[in-house]
């Protein structure tokens, strides 16, 4: 259950050349700054773009080799624009079983119902697209996508053209999306907290060319990439709900390493969440850290050291319970305490983001 | 019938007639030239751009000369329809429905075109990536959204047709009944001094056309309700 992929294209001032293999399941990520060819892979996927040397094939299947090619309408996945391309002459009803009407009746697994109250668009069905909003429209382009019961999900940057508040009613669904459909999706950005938040895999892109590919938590702190090394660096840690302090607006989430305390989050015990911890965020100390404001301390295990490219910093890989985190502390720091591979220390993590 | 005599009718009934044939078929057959120019990277394009706009800037007497010429028993298709049997097509009506096509060509060529071009893209991918076949994504995608482009086409070819001159007295000849249109039959009363009759058909030319183009211009109006958004 995978996707194999073989591109390359070169068009003089731009260079495609990429070998991918996309997980059956979970959402995978295409990142990289723009111009790395994201969305050129994306549209190749598609068949909305025909590479002459490319290969593809979809869980066994053959989509594109050699003279083979299937063309989009017969492929069976579906595909979200970076502006919402809604039909402007249908009603949102419409729109969103353009779709679905074309699709054999007994391959059609999502209903109308189903689609409109995941992505609550039940109160829009009469409109046209004009008359909704920028979130709204990629709703229903999302929702226009789904009911035709993909097999594969595409989404290019679909939130790259929202304003903030748009972006932040969006992530919610398409979180929803994820955990309760099992469609494998493909998403591309270029925004690493919405890949941090959504991400199960990725592919690192950079100029055309795959940099890494693997688990997101792996790649994020990789200190031979580029991404534990940017103002953003941060890690990934999964856990679950372990407990609520209600008093203190606060949740518990346990994880092999230890627990963190997060801000309160209306999830119930037991639910697996996942949390983004910056570097920057993150201090050590030699010794459990006793009458610090800091709320969150975890015993872990010093695994790597390596340079920033910012003078004066180290990048630390800590391990806790498996899990690695990231610390950007100052070389100064790094050499009075004398810190080694191998040791333990105390990390004090400032702020915990749910992602 | 308010003055206006039955050869004054048989003159309007051609020229309705010759509006409504040459639109349709430049209709069919402008579609494909149409969007072709719309998504084609040709460079070449700008001379078959040029080509269909000639008709603009020419004076119709121009125009109708060359027709006469090639159309005519000793020209390069009437010549070949003659030997073929067919008989040659100046003056008959078959002549004056390619003279008015060819006259109002780039009246429906360019709506059509802006019309394609602002269909094209994004809209037709979703569509594909939503199962329809090309032909499909034409039918419920491309027609549907250059309706107003399509309308104004048809409306201007027709208006455009109803108000020719200098072609139709070119090709046409100007034989009553058979290729005499109402503005050849107006020019007619004026030479004969007949004001009355030219008055009685030139109002009913203007209340037909401004009819025609009300009704556009309302028609319009209706299917703004939904903006081209790409």
């Amino acid at each position: 259950m995978t996707i194999e992929a073989r591109f390359f294209l070169d068009r003089g001032d731009f260079t495609l050349d990429v070998d991918l293999v996309i997980p059956g399941q979970g959402v995978t990520a295409l990142f990289g700054r723009s111009g790395s060819g994201k969305t050129t892979i994306l549209r190749c996927l598609a068949g909305l773009e025909r590479i002459r040397e490319g290969r593809l094939r979809f869980h066994g299947e053959t989509w594109q080799e050699g003279r083979r090619w299937m063309p989009v309408h017969k492929r069976p996945l579906g595909y979200v624009f970076q502006e919402a391309s809604l039909f402007p002459h249908l009603k949102v009803r419409d729109n969103l079983l353009y779709g679905f009407k074309r699709l054999r009746p007994d391959r059609r697994r999502l209903a109308l119902n189903d689609i409109s109250a995941l992505l609550g668009l039940a109160d829009l069905l009469d409109r046209y697209p004009d008359a909704l909003s920028g979130g709204q429209r990629q709703r229903v382009a999302i929702g226009r996508a789904l009911l035709t019961s993909p097999q594969l999900l595409l989404m290019d940057e679909p939130m790259a053209s929202l304003d903030v508040t748009s972006k932040g009613e969006i992530l919610p669904y398409l979180e929803r999306l994820r955990d309760e459909l099992s469609i494998p999706v493909v998403y591309v950005s270029h925004a690493i907290e919405e890949v941090a938040r959504l991400a199960d895999h990725m592919v690192l892109l950079e100029a055309g060319r795959v940099l890494a590919q693997g688990p997101l938590q792996t790649l994020l702190t990789r200190t031979d990439l580029p991404l534990a090394h940017s103002e953003q660096a941060s890690a990934i840690i999964e856990g679950t709900v372990a407990a609520h302090h209600v008093s203190d607006h606060l949740t518990e989430l346990a994880f092999a390493g230890g627990t963190l305390l997060i801000s309160h989050q209306a999830r119930a015990v037991g639910t697996p969440l996942r949390a983004r911890i910056l570097a920057r965020d993150v201090s050590v100390a030699l010794t459990r850290p006793d009458g610090s404001s800091v709320l969150n301390a975890l015993e872990v295990r010093v695994s790597d050291i390596s340079d920033d490219p910012q003078p004066g910093y180290v990048i630390l890989t800590l391990d806790t319970g498996g899990q690695p985190l990231l610390a950007r502390v100052s070389l100064r720091s790094c050499r009075q305490l004398a810190l080694a591979k191998g040791q333990t220390v105390w990390a004090m993590v400032k702020g915990v983001a749910v992602a | 019938m308010f003055g206006i005599s039955d050869n004054d009718l048989t003159a309007l009934w051609i020229t309705l007639k010759l509006a409504f044939i040459s639109t349709s078929i430049l209709m069919v057959l402008c579609a494909p030239l149409a969007w072709w120019l719309a998504h084609t990277r040709w460079r070449g394009k700008v001379m078959i751009e040029a080509l269909v706009a000639m008709p603009l800037v020419l004076p119709p007497t121009v125009m109708g000369f060359y027709l006469l010429i090639l159309l005519g028993p000793r020209g390069a298709v009437g010549g070949f329809l003659e030997d073929i049997g067919v008989g040659h097509l100046a003056f008959t009506f078959t002549g004056l429905v390619i003279g008015s096509m060819i006259y109002s060509l780039p009246f429906v060529v360019q709506p059509l075109q802006n019309a394609f071009a602002a269909t094209g893209g994004r809209v037709l991918e979703a569509a594909a990536t939503l199962r329809a076949s090309p032909l499909d994504r034409f039918f419920t995608v491309v027609l549907p959204l250059a309706r107003r482009g399509i309308l104004t086409a048809a409306v201007l070819s027709f208006a455009h047709t109803l108000g020719e001159f200098g072609v139709i007295l070119m090709i046409g000849g100007n034989i009553p009944g058979q290729t005499q249109v109402a503005s050849i039959a107006i020019y007619d009363h004026v030479e004969a001094m007949d004001y009355a009759s030219a008055h009685a058909l030139s109002l009913l030319l203007v209340c037909l056309a401004f009819i025609l183009l009300m009704s556009v211009y309302a028609l319009n109006r209706r299917f703004k309700v939904v903006g081209v958004v790409s």
